[in-house]
């Protein structure tokens, strides 16, 4: 039986097992290529997307347990329309590899959303499920509280 | 084993005439230019190997790979700095595994003496011998290397197609070519005409890209300045594509579980697995399976589902075993001694100490488990694959399924990391040979962490064992001996069959080849023949021999009653002069007194790695609640720096590689295979435990040096060194955490 879900404002219906975690539903099923495979086990934060906003690690939630609208980083913006955040990523030149930074930047939304303008210890305590190998958390931080003010100014 | 190889001079002639005798043999093919591997299409043009002219713009060529280093974004600067391509209008591709490729500094390398010793005679040597490198078609990013490389080349690149599009548009206006000039991906004519580069495409057809010089320095507008990363914007919109993102019609997905002992598979049972959902086929490859199914998530299930029994492990079977195997080589005879400077043997006065440390093996935990993507179609095989080797990779894809290497088209992708590990065939080759079961099937194969962590070629442990004198405040003789298995001939087996003559240098690196003038210098390698997989990990030998060294130097200025920044820069100004610059600017940026708080503890650290020299101080803190790192100056010389901010990335991110090693990362083998499986297990420095970071690049030093790797040898001494500044408690084995109360 086919499941429905809305990711990025569009309805899919997958046809699939419904244990299958929905980081596997978005890369292989939908296309979804931004989120990334790390882990798989909630360790290391590359799969992170938002559920009706929150963050969640897409490698823990079966696709039968998504409770609301699906968003990806491919939701967030695009290259010619980005959001606030990914400009802040930007300025900053954060990314290296670049692998690990979907889920840093999905998880820092969800930051931000929440705790509009966040300490060192709030940046601290949210995004230390994050791993980046390449160690790209100076600039990170530094995006963040960017990406923070920007938004403040434009509200 | 343990036969001495190694006399400085004579292994020099002995080796230098052996390259030297190849090289004027195949002086005529040095020579010759590489064919091109570019093919125009309908109203493009190629004007040489890097650059591409399209109607809509210019496609250059950066053939490295981009890693997370920055690699296109300054390869392509070097290029455009001469062609005047405005920096929107530029594209940026790995490009094809091909000769004109070639790393030209790798052959170079192996010249014996150390770096920082090079004349301006001895690094135009290097240079010539690195050019050997096109003959084998060596296409490999490692060693720091690529800036060395391509810095003419690229520059070269641009120059040539700049004037060639000069040409094209002076015989459609009319005018000398010297009468023109360029600018913002145009040609300008002296009434004012312009013509746009793409617009000339198709009139490059019959011109000749000429030679030209390349502009001074002090014209530069990309080169020197921070620019805009080309993969930037990719990278935070999800867009920029890994090898596990290729997406192609009908493709099926795939897992592998293969040896964890690395020497095989027995017997397997994959009746629970066949039928699981999505499961289309189970793939015996000898060594290992492959699942085959309709998502990864359901070949993942599938493949843990498949009973297998493998064969014992050729090595000692724990992590005790394979350290008393590396302790027992100590007492064979040298393998090598490339530094035996005045006697070590002779009777010195002074003050003696002696020290042995252990660092253990290191996995390099890319966060992109190993994958590729491939499709097999009888007589083509087309690889996706993220890698630091591409010709290699293309002919070792090509054998493992029956096909030459003009059947078989490899891309390379973004890279989800590499530190070394994608330099390994391995995941490609598998692939490979999984969509070669799966005929007409594009198949996408991605490891899981566990397999990646466990299938890897690791970061040797190694032991050393060093005794020093001191006398007057000031180091008279260091006698150092390593002993670890070879990174060097493990890989080059792996790769090509064959062990390089002469002393394994990469062995000693990071101690051998120091700045250092210590009247009475000598270290000796010694080889630990044990088949466990190793290969090169970010910074290779000077990841272990940085911190046994810098850690013995510090304990050696304790011992002199001399300030440790003070008695490093005594060792290093007689000896080399960036590297006394860098030891004096990081102790002026941290504010180095010598003297901290008592809950505070500072260390210093030096090393000189891939051509550039590196100092930092760490300060570490007793919070009460356990010890964190609190700050981190980087004092570095590149001699020439093409992107500030790059470069400043590349020394943070190498500290917290190392960082990270240095404080908690071990693996250790129990049964013959690796125990950790996950960052659960095997875990690294994160947003609330990374530092504070202060940078500063110097540009006196004489040859540009590397920038990916130098930034990791000195961060873990630095970091054991502060700690024993906080607590008195020196730490000879790394990872600090057994000795520490660190914060995690």
């Amino acid at each position: 039986m086919a499941t429905r879900l809305t990711i990025n404002g569009t309805a899919h219906d997958v046809d699939l097992p419904e244990n299958v975690p929905l980081l596997w539903v978005l890369r292989d099923e939908i296309g979804l290529t931004g989120t990334k495979f790390g882990c798989g086990v909630a360790a290391c934060g590359a799969c992170t997307v938002h559920i009706d906003g929150e963050a969640v690690r897409s490698c823990q939630v079966a696709l039968a347990d998504v409770w609301g609208e699906v968003t990806t980083i491919e939701g967030l913006g695009t290259p010619d329309a980005m959001a606030t955040i990914q400009q802040a990523w930007v300025d900053h030149q954060v990314a290296q590899c670049g692998y690990c930074q979907s889920g840093q930047i999905m998880n820092a939304a969800a930051l931000l959303a929440q705790t509009p303008d966040p300490t060192d210890q709030d940046i601290d305590d949210a995004m230390q499920g994050n791993l980046c190998r390449c160690g790209t958390y100076p600039r990170i931080r530094a995006a963040i509280k960017d990406a923070a003010q920007r938004l403040s100014e434009e509200t | 084993m343990g036969r001495l190889k190694t006399i400085a001079r004579r292994t020099f002639l002995i080796g230098s005439a052996a390259i030297v005798g190849g090289a004027a043999f195949g002086i005529y093919q040095m020579n010759k230019d590489a064919p091109n591997p570019l093919v125009a299409g309908d109203g493009e043009a190629t004007l040489n190997p890097f650059v591409l002219i399209t109607r809509d713009g210019v496609t250059l060529i950066a053939p490295r790979a981009e890693m997370g280093q920055g690699v296109q974004t300054t390869l392509a600067a070097l290029a455009a700095e001469e062609l005047d391509v405005a920096w929107e209008d530029i594209t940026v591709l790995h490009g094809p595994p091909a000769q004109a490729y070639y790393n030209s500094v790798f052959l170079g390398m192996a010249i014996p003496g150390a770096h920082y010793k090079d004349t301006p005679f001895k690094h135009e040597m290097r240079e010539q011998i690195g050019k050997v490198g096109k003959l084998l078609d060596l296409q490999a990013t490692g060693g720091s290397t690529s800036m060395k490389d391509f810095y003419e080349r690229m520059r070269h690149a641009g120059a040539s197609a700049r004037e060639a599009l000069k040409l094209a548009a002076a015989e459609r206006l009319g005018v000398p070519a010297s009468d023109l000039r360029t600018e913002n991906s145009t040609v300008i004519a002296p009434d004012g005409t312009t013509i746009a580069y793409g617009d000339l495409a198709e009139a490059l057809a019959g011109i000749t890209p000429p030679d030209v010089a390349l502009r001074d320095p002090a014209t530069w507008k990309y080169l020197g300045k921070s620019m805009p990363r080309l993969d930037m914007v990719g990278k935070v919109t999800g867009t920029a594509k890994f090898a596990t993102d290729t997406q192609l019609d009908g493709m099926k997905f795939a897992t592998v579980r293969m040896s964890p002992t690395r020497a095989g598979m027995d017997s397997y049972d994959d009746s629970a697995a066949r039928d699981m959902d999505g499961v289309e086929a189970i793939i015996d490859l000898g060594d290992g399976i492959a699942v085959i199914a309709s998502n990864t998530w359901l070949a993942m299930q599938a493949a843990e589902a498949v009973d297998i029994t493998w064969t014992p492990a050729n090595y000692p079977v724990d992590t005790e075993g394979l350290r008393a195997a590396i302790a027992a080589s100590l007492d064979e005879d040298a393998d090598s001694m490339v530094r035996d400077d005045g006697d070590v043997t002779s009777a010195v006065e002074g003050t003696e100490i002696t020290a042995e440390y252990y660092v253990p093996w290191l996995a390099h935990a890319t966060m992109e488990p190993m994958s590729a993507t491939a499709l097999f179609t009888g007589d083509a095989l087309e690889v996706w694959s993220g890698n630091q080797a591409p010709t290699m990779i293309r002919d070792a894809c090509a054998k493992a399924v029956g096909l030459t290497p003009e059947q078989v088209t490899l891309h390379t992708t973004y890279l989800g990391g590499g530190f070394g590990r994608r330099g390994e065939m391995d995941f490609s080759v598998l692939a490979a040979r999984i969509a070669a079961a799966m005929p007409d099937t594009p198949i996408r194969m991605i490891w899981s962490r566990e397999e990646d962590m466990r299938r890897d070629f690791y970061r040797p442990a190694a032991i050393a064992q060093f005794r020093g004198v001191v006398q007057d405040g000031k180091a008279v003789l260091v006698d150092g001996k390593v002993a670890a298995p070879s990174v060097f001939h493990s890989s080059s087996l792996r790769q090509t069959g064959a062990v390089p003559p002469g002393p394994d240098r990469l062995h000693v690196e990071g101690a051998a080849d120091q700045p250092y003038a210590i009247p009475h210098f000598r270290i000796a390698g010694h080889l630990t023949n044990i088949d466990v997989p190793i290969g090169f990990w970010r910074s290779v030998g000077a990841s272990i021999n940085g911190f046994m060294l810098d850690t013995f130097i510090d304990e050696m200025a304790h011992a002199a009653g001399t300030d440790p920044l003070q008695f490093r820069l005594d060792l290093a100004r007689a000896e080399h002069a960036p590297s006394a610059g860098v030891i004096e600017a990081v102790g002026e940026m941290a504010g180095w007194t010598g003297q901290t708080p008592a809950n505070i503890g500072r260390g210093v650290a030096f090393s000189f790695s891939f051509g550039t020299p590196v100092a930092q101080v760490v300060e570490v803190e007793d919070t009460g609640r356990g010890i964190r790192i609190n700050k981190c100056w980087i004092a570095a010389d590149l001699g020439t720096v093409l992107d500030p901010s790059i470069v400043e990335a590349q020394m943070t991110s190498g500290a917290i590689y190392g960082f990270s090693a240095a404080m908690q990362e071990e693996i250790t083998f129990a049964d013959g295979m690796v125990e950790q499986g996950n960052f659960y297990d095997y875990d690294a420095m994160r947003m609330h435990t990374v530092p504070e970071f202060e940078v500063r690049l110097l540009e006196t030093n004489p040859f540009m040096g590397g920038a990916g790797e130098p930034g990791t040898p000195p961060s873990m001494p630095a970091l054991g060194n502060a700690l024993f500044d906080l607590t008195g408690t020196r730490a000879r084995e790394l990872p600090l955490i057994k000795t520490f109360d660190l914060i995690l």
